[in-house]
């Protein structure tokens, strides 16, 4: 029998950066106005991990949808 | 007296640098499942000897290109080359432009055609086509020894990164993060390792590029960035006060204008050719993630795409190199120095020179980022890992397994074969691990594994594919006599005919009580003194002219003992650990130099008086000279040089012995050597996918990176 075809690599990508960019996300929002930690890291009152987070949802979120199992592209 | 406190804290010796909140582990705990759970689903396309060592060829150009890159991409990488900046400056950077781009050029364009119409299953497969049985062997069974070194060597890495931040213990780290691998490449071949080392290429950059963006804000643009690089360099490296720390090119005129010690020679012909072609010419778990992409044309694109990318990896690796120099401080303002793993401050009072990406991270990245940075450290762990182990499978079931044990079993006997090397090579690498603490970084471990096989290698591959007089005799000899000369060099730079003593050490044992004399700060050590307790002395002396080595044990008797601070000009460190303070009894440890140390009546002294003639750990420099033509090489311009001559023997053996060997008749040669090959008609193709342009334009732009940062 002929195996499935593969789900392209790009959309595990896709799939583990959007999980990670809204856990940070997440996290940014809490430990910076809800929760602050003791110890600060440089530069934390620019809330990175906020920009960062949703930088990770966008690029994870592209590849997700672009590649989706289903859509006819190449790997 | 000039007096110099080191270190002076008192905290407990385990505490990490970095707790993890949850959302870090969650992270962590996710990319594990996420590996794995590619492996289990790949493993079912992997049914056949093709699809498990070659992943079945047919990855496009941009895999093979990611790929490629992000096997390369371990925590060696990203650690060590951090490390190799901060000791070396801007010099670090030459292993991403001229110690890495060229090489990747020439396999792109000259070397590839000829690997991949052989359709060879690896590099030593083909030294059996080109040369026959005997080169195959030797060089199937040196590759496949050192991808079980390297693969300890990552793995090192790795456990001390994950101790040194979280506190976890080094065997657990290992063990998980190597079943792990063993699972997932077990399960689905080159295809799996392929799959995961895509998704850390992108979990890398996006884990880490954060530091170098911050830092360079935070030490106030790329100019201030290098004034404070070069100002602060003087007092992290005084050995070497007068180099400069900035630049690519500038600084290689003579021996003594740079922190590494060599001059342009070595760096263009020993990093440049000999290291560098070797490795991304020859190391086969380079050059196997692109061999097995679905087209020649696909395969040379994607080598073209890994030049690129590899351009591009001092953003994250030599610029936090250079931030550690830059914008690393102690708490109390004064700038931190970190030390070589053989120093004896290293890790009691001092972090080491591999400690500078962690440390960083810690000073930039909160709690979710920091989770994505430990997280993209593990996956180049993973993927170097994996790029090891998926290379050593292959290779020794190819190259060593069928044509020398077992020649006429089935395709699905070497594929279970295939697996359970994987396993096997999991297995053998955890170890080699710790044969890491020999060397003062971990790249030059590396590094002096390349010039052992991976040089000769490249040698007799290169004179097989583009000189077809070039005989199998020699082929053979050229790389034998290569690998051997490298290992005597090797022997020859750490042996001290007349002995060697390590520097005086004065190692204060745990719990030993002692009162500190202090100047001005609470941190200005004067004068030690141990109250009682136990004193280790390493070719330590008493005070006073003329004394003499202790040379044993004993109890302090009735009088104080002074040792000496001072002796041949080199102050003596004083290191303790864990020790209790005399006036209130609090645990305390630190580190200082050339301060006097008075031994009360009871206390123990245990005494040792070490001379050897042969030391892995230092170098001679009185053979250094010979090698690598100053006596103030450091260790990496002594392998840089070290491989050019290792590359010299292994042309000038080749070639004399094929002056009076027989070749090979031109028939057996054909699609293997220059001139009797034909690059198959691929069909017409548009002008952006020829790989020969897009090489042209990568050169251009190297040519472009080394003018700009002379």
């Amino acid at each position: 029998m002929e195996p499935k075809k593969q789900i392209p690599i790009w959309f595990f990508i896709g799939i583990l950066l959007a999980v990670y960019g809204v856990l940070i996300f997440a996290s940014g929002i809490y430990y910076g106005w809800i929760s602050p930690p003791i110890h600060k890291v440089v530069f934390a009152d620019k809330h990175v991990d906020v920009w960062w987070g949703l930088l990770l949802v966008l690029i994870g979120g592209f590849y997700v949808l672009r590649f989706r199992p289903g859509k006819t592209v190449g790997q | 007296m000039n007096h110099l406190p080191l270190l002076a804290v008192a905290e407990p010796a385990e505490k990490s640098l970095l707790t993890l909140a949850p959302v870090d582990l969650v992270i962590i705990v996710l990319y594990f499942a996420f590996c794995l759970g590619i492996g289990f689903y790949l493993k079912r396309y992997a049914t056949t000897g093709e699809d498990f060592f070659m992943a079945g060829r047919k990855m496009t150009a941009w895999i093979a290109g990611l790929s490629f890159i992000s096997a390369n991409l371990s925590s060696l990488e990203t650690m060590g080359w951090s490390a190799m900046a901060y000791q070396y400056g801007m010099l670090g950077a030459h292993a991403y432009l001229i110690g890495a781009i060229p090489a990747i050029l020439f396999l792109a364009v000259v070397m590839m055609p000829f690997y991949y119409i052989c359709k060879t299953h690896s590099v030593p497969g083909y030294l059996k086509l080109r040369y026959g049985e005997g080169p195959r062997a030797l060089a199937g069974i040196s590759f496949t020894f050192m991808t079980v070194m390297v693969s300890g060597a990552s793995m090192f890495a790795m456990a001390k990164i994950l101790h040194l931040l979280l506190g976890w213990d080094m065997n657990i780290s290992i063990w998980v993060s190597s079943i792990t691998v063993a699972i997932y490449v077990a399960a689905g071949g080159l295809l799996s390792a392929v799959f995961n080392e895509v998704l850390q290429f992108f979990l890398i950059w996006l884990g880490s590029l954060l530091i170098p963006i911050l830092g360079i804000i935070h030490a106030g643009g790329w100019h201030k960035m290098m004034a404070s690089v070069q100002k602060n360099a003087a007092i992290i490296h005084p050995t070497v006060q007068n180099a400069d720390f900035t630049s690519l090119w500038r600084n290689l005129g003579s021996f003594d204008t740079n922190p590494m010690g060599i001059d342009w020679f070595g760096m263009v012909f020993g990093l440049g050719l000999a290291v560098s072609f070797g490795y991304w010419c020859t190391d086969f778990l380079q050059v196997q993630r692109v061999m097995v992409a679905k087209s020649l044309r696909s395969a040379q694109n994607g080598t073209v795409i890994g030049a690129v990318l590899k351009m591009l990896v001092p953003l994250i690796v030599t610029i936090p190199g250079l931030l550690g120099l830059a914008v690393l401080l102690n708490g109390d303002g004064s700038v931190m120095v970190l030390v070589p793993e053989s120093d004896p401050r290293a890790n009691i009072t001092h972090h080491t020179f591999n400690d500078v990406l962690p440390l960083l991270m810690g000073q930039y990245l909160g709690p979710g980022l920091l989770g994505l940075g430990v997280t993209a450290m593990i996956a180049g762990f993973m993927s170097g890992m994996a790029g090891n182990v998926t290379a050593f499978s292959t290779v020794w079931t190819y190259d060593v397994y069928r044509p020398l044990l077992n020649k006429n079993a089935d395709d699905h006997h070497y594929l279970t074969m295939g697996r359970w090397c994987s396993v096997l090579g999991v297995i053998i690498s955890i170890g080699t691990a710790y044969a890491l603490f020999y060397f003062s970084n971990i790249l030059e471990f590396l590094q002096v594994l390349v010039f052992f096989f991976i040089v000769p290698l490249f040698g007799t591959v290169i004179l097989g594919m583009l000189w077809k007089r070039a005989t199998p005799a020699a082929g053979f000899w050229g790389f034998f006599c290569a690998s051997s000369f490298s290992i005597a060099m090797w022997i020859f730079v750490h042996t001290f005919p007349a002995g060697y003593m390590p520097p005086p050490k004065i190692t204060l044992g745990e719990n030993a009580v002692v009162t500190l004399e202090r100047l001005g700060t609470a941190e200005n050590i004067t004068r030690v003194v141990v109250e009682s307790g136990t004193v280790s002395l390493l070719n330590a002396r008493a005070a006073g002219a003329g004394s003499d080595l202790i040379a044993e044990s004993q109890t302090v008797k009735s009088a104080p003992l002074d040792l000496a601070a001072t002796y041949a000009n080199q102050k003596v460190p004083v290191l303790a650990p864990s020790v209790v303070l005399a006036d209130n009894k609090t645990p305390f440890k630190f580190g200082v130099e050339g301060v006097p140390v008075v031994l009360k009546p009871g206390v123990q002294i245990a005494a040792t008086v070490v001379s050897r003639k042969f030391v892995p750990a230092v170098f001679n420099p009185d053979h250094v000279k010979l090698v690598a033509r100053s006596a103030k090489a450091k260790p990496m311009a002594v392998n840089m040089y070290s491989a050019w001559w290792s590359f010299v023997v292994c042309i000038s053996v080749t070639v004399l012995v094929s002056l009076f060997t027989r070749p090979k008749p031109e028939a057996e040669l054909k699609n293997l050597v220059m001139g009797l090959t034909e690059i198959p008609d691929e069909g017409p193709s548009p002008w952006y996918d020829s790989p020969k342009l897009w090489a042209v334009v990568v050169a251009v732009a190297l040519v472009a990176v080394n003018i700009m940062f002379w």
